[in-house]
């Protein structure tokens, strides 16, 4: 008898116990799915979109294709790819370029970030059924300055990832009829860019390269494309012409520019994953 | 249900069972075991006392584990080239590797395979399928090996009845496995990416250390304080990925049901104690059997056992030898 009576309160209590445990696996479960869909705030918040590595997908194609592993961090020469952080939510891990502290001068020829990518999130042909958009693509294969002299003068690159903008024409120094004198960026700054002058395959930090200019001509000057970028004598609103640098079609959105640029901040930026405007 | 369907479903998570049919051999060690019950307990103490506590098996795979993540990190640092990339994707020597899970997962946020994907998820597949599946855990994984650490913190402070550990229910895993995967289809982004500790941590080590830590520092008081490696054992899908793969595998734990005392100081070590049902006095239905794919072949049962019964094999080769 007293078998028969202890057996179901141990059932109660194991049921209990039973029924908690589904119910602590199902507050896990929810939390940690909670949290991981935290990652859609930097989505969902309209902060400036990030300038991705040559060769990127669209944006949304970008984040779903890349596998966060910073195979194109390790081979670009200039080190200007960079892995984001947490506050990139779901873009954790996904490369990136600063184009003000390092931008992609191209110095490896090849696009090694393309060619290291393994899963196609960095790619030198979109496939078929990806979207391309209005005025990404490039009218022509871009010719780099490096290489104009060489049989194969182009890079392997179908799409812009930005374009540059005067943002800021009243702080540019050609607007203002200024020339520059010293390192560009001053003598703390660390980004570097190849110089051909200097050596063809070792980019050298910008510091050590400074300038004595009669007037500014840095972006257009230091621009690793042919024709992207020009000094034009533009009219103001004052009816006065003033040398501006004005952004040309075969801009690919590389950032040197955005760089170079002596101002703090600078006159002339790039915007990231926009499309040329005729 | 075969032995093999058994272990499958224990780890998705149901509990292991008796076995409906013990064999005759089995049966006969059982019974020549507890025949003298003096003799019995005699030679478990004889054993003990022989026992040379060894961690072999375990500093050889904290060495593996070391290595394999500063291999990343000297190529990319030091330029040597040897292992590029990082946990989720990497070349070795040239030759593309991918994990399975991340590769699962880019595979269904952006539902397109490229050539490289796949030979590198290949590659990977077939390492795993010879080498035993979650073996990628415990011999791999830097998260495991912080997970490790701080476990022993946990296993202090519960001797202290200072925590207890809250266990959930082991089929967790499952649900979060195809939690994952569907949010990776629906949202279109690799989902469990942004909170995989073993990615997080592995760039880290490479790229330098980031915010997203602090995440993986939660995780790690989540387990000293609540619940033992509750990662690893009811969250991560990357373990399941693997153990799935290690069904097929050939390296296995071995368990003799003939040399073991029944004792269980192999369970209390092990991260996944389940599949260490076998030890259990008359659940083993055969003379020696295989851990199953759940089992990360860490090895921490293998320097436990006092005396032997449970070893490292390669299935086919102990008969072939």
């Amino acid at each position: 008898m007293s078998e028969t009576k202890a057996r179901p309160a141990t059932s109660i209590e194991k049921a209990q116990k039973a029924r908690r445990r589904f119910l602590q696996s199902v507050g896990l479960t929810a939390g940690v799915v909670g949290l991981s869909l935290l990652g859609y705030i930097p989505v969902v918040d309209a902060r400036p979109p990030r300038l991705r590595p040559p060769g990127a997908l669209n944006e949304s194609d970008f984040l779903s294709s890349c596998i966060k592993c910073g195979q194109c961090v390790q081979v670009c020469p200039v080190q200007a790819i960079k892995l984001a952080d947490i506050g990139d939510g779901f873009g954790l891990g996904v490369p990136y370029i600063d184009a003000r502290a390092q931008a992609c001068d191209f110095s490896c020829d090849a696009v090694q970030c393309i060619l290291a990518c393994p899963t196609g999130s960095l790619t030198y042909k979109k496939p078929d059924f990806l979207n391309i958009r209005d005025g990404a693509p490039l009218a022509a294969a871009p010719i780099l300055k490096a290489k104009e002299n060489d049989p194969e003068p182009t890079l392997n690159l179908k799409e812009r990832i930005g374009v540059a903008r005067l943002a800021r024409p009243e702080s540019c120094l050609a607007v203002q009829g200024k020339g520059f004198k010293g390192p560009a960026r001053g003598a703390a700054f660390t980004g570097e860019l190849r110089y051909m002058a200097v050596d063809r395959w070792k980019p050298v930090p910008v510091r050590e390269h400074p300038y004595d200019l009669e007037l500014c001509d840095l972006c257009v000057r230091e621009c690793p494309v042919k024709g992207a970028i020009e000094l034009r004598p533009v009219k103001g609103a004052d009816g006065v012409e003033r040398m501006t640098p004005t952004v040309l079609e075969p801009c690919v959105g590389c950032g040197v520019c955005e760089m170079m640029c002596p101002p703090e901040p600078a006159a002339i930026v790039i915007d990231p994953q926009a499309v040329w405007k005729a | 249900m075969s032995r093999f369907t058994d272990l499958f479903m224990g780890m998705l998570g149901a509990a292991p069972k008796k076995p409906e049919k013990v064999s005759e051999k089995v049966q006969q060690i059982m019974f020549l075991k507890y025949e003298d019950k003096d003799r019995y307990i005699k030679e478990k103490l004889h054993a003990r006392e022989h026992h040379a506590i060894s961690h072999k098996w375990r500093n050889r795979r904290w060495a593996v584990l070391i290595a394999t993540n500063l291999l990343f990190v000297f190529s990319f640092w030091l330029d040597i080239q040897i292992l590029e990339g990082a946990l989720t994707a990497s070349r070795f020597v040239g030759f593309h590797l991918i994990d399975l899970n991340s590769a699962l997962q880019v595979m269904l946020a952006h539902k397109h395979v490229i050539v490289n994907l796949f030979i590198g998820t290949f590659t990977v597949f077939l390492l795993w399928v010879l080498l035993g599946g979650r073996s990628f855990c415990s011999w791999v994984c830097p998260y495991h090996l912080l997970a490790e650490w701080t476990e022993a913190l946990h296993l202090k402070l519960v001797d202290k009845k200072i925590v207890t550990d809250h266990q959930f229910h082991r089929g967790t895993r499952t649900v979060f496995w195809i939690l994952f995967a569907l949010l990776a289809v629906v949202t279109g982004y690799t989902v469990f990416e942004t909170l995989s500790p073993t990615g997080i941590l592995s760039r880290a080590l490479i790229y330098g250390p980031g915010l997203a830590l602090a995440w993986v520092f939660l995780l790690l008081l989540f387990e000293v304080f609540w619940s033992r490696r509750a990662w690893c054992r009811y969250v991560c899908p990357i373990g399941l990925t693997y153990g799935a793969v290690g069904t097929l595998s050939p390296l296995q734990i071995g368990y003799h049901v003939e040399h073991c005392f029944h004792e269980g100081d192999c369970r209390k070590v092990c991260l996944v104690p389940h599949v260490l049902d076998v030890t259990v006095k008359g659940r083993a239905a055969e003379e020696s059997m295989g851990l199953g794919p759940d089992c990360t072949r860490c090895g921490l049962c293998v320097d436990t056992c006092p005396t032997g019964a449970l070893r490292f094999e390669v299935k086919g080769l102990s008969k072939l030898l």
